[in-house]
């Protein structure tokens, strides 16, 4: 797992999945943040600007970030979830977070983020559940 | 301080090195081997310590950020500093939530991480002339608990 997440901050990686470092998906009512990078100020820039964007289209009323593919975690992704919350709270929306590993649930659990988001296992599972 | 391996990096403040100084800094103490956690707490720290000089220590403007990493004991030793605008108040900007710059979606939960989990943190900043965070942690490497 850890040697995975080294491999994919490897500069020469940076900036391969359109700058962003997360895939995006509207299902139904729910978009989808696929991490493909570390979670950090660095990727929480771009990742912010393009999930509002898509928030802001209006058909957006829940939000799941999937950590399968991003091992890590700072206080940055913190801001970026609960600014994300925030924009959907208004409405009825949720958000929740799937596939964390225990280094990012630790940095939940920490932050007490999961007072206002649900953790579940898959996509699929929050997406029944939301 | 005589460490059994040291190492001083120098880079520029800009985001993309944050997740460079985190693998730098893994790379380096991979020989004292660290558990996952062990891992994982440093890199926290580390990335919470680059991304403040960013932010808050240049505010964007580039300028130098200085990695400073230390090995004695297993004992790992980092220090982190830029030559930045300064905290006017450490306490108040060590409190956990405190954000001088919500609207950048700070959480506020930067030293409240490096606090948590490294073993100690110690931070000196002088107005007009930059920021230095001292962390140090404890491994327990693999080794020793087998």
């Amino acid at each position: 797992m850890e040697k995975r997440n080294v491999k994919q901050n490897e500069p020469a990686t940076d900036f391969k999945n359109n700058g962003i470092g997360a895939h995006f998906e509207v299902v139904g009512k729910c978009l989808v943040i696929r991490l493909d990078q570390e979670l950090d100020h660095h990727i929480a820039l771009n990742l912010r600007e393009k999930a509002d964007k898509l928030i802001e289209r209006g058909n957006v009323k829940n939000i799941v970030f999937d950590f399968e593919r991003s091992g890590f975690m700072d206080s940055s992704g913190i801001g970026v979830i609960m600014g994300r919350y925030k924009k959907v709270i208004f409405t009825g929306g949720k958000v929740s977070v799937t596939s964390v590993n225990s280094a990012v649930d630790r940095i939940f659990r920490l932050s007490g983020l999961y007072k206002i988001i649900e953790k579940y296992e898959t996509i699929q599972d929050a997406l029944k559940a939301m | 301080m005589n460490y059994s391996n040291e190492m001083t990096l120098e880079f520029e403040s800009i985001s993309k090195n944050e997740s460079f100084a985190r693998i730098v800094v893994t790379a380096f103490i991979t020989s004292l081997d660290p558990t996952l956690e062990e891992l994982s707490d440093i890199k926290t720290a580390v990335s919470e310590a680059v991304t403040n000089c960013i932010i808050h220590g240049y505010e964007n403007t580039v300028g130098k950020i200085k990695l400073n990493c230390g090995i004695l004991d297993n004992t790992v030793y980092i220090e982190v500093s830029d030559r930045g605008k300064g905290i006017e108040d450490i306490s108040k900007a060590m409190e956990p939530l405190y954000t001088s710059k919500p609207e950048l979606e700070r959480s506020g939960m930067g030293f409240a991480f490096m606090e948590a989990f490294m073993d100690e943190l110690e931070v000196k900043s002088k107005i007009g002339e930059g920021t230095t965070v001292k962390m140090r942690k404890k491994i327990y490497s693999t080794a020793s608990r087998s």
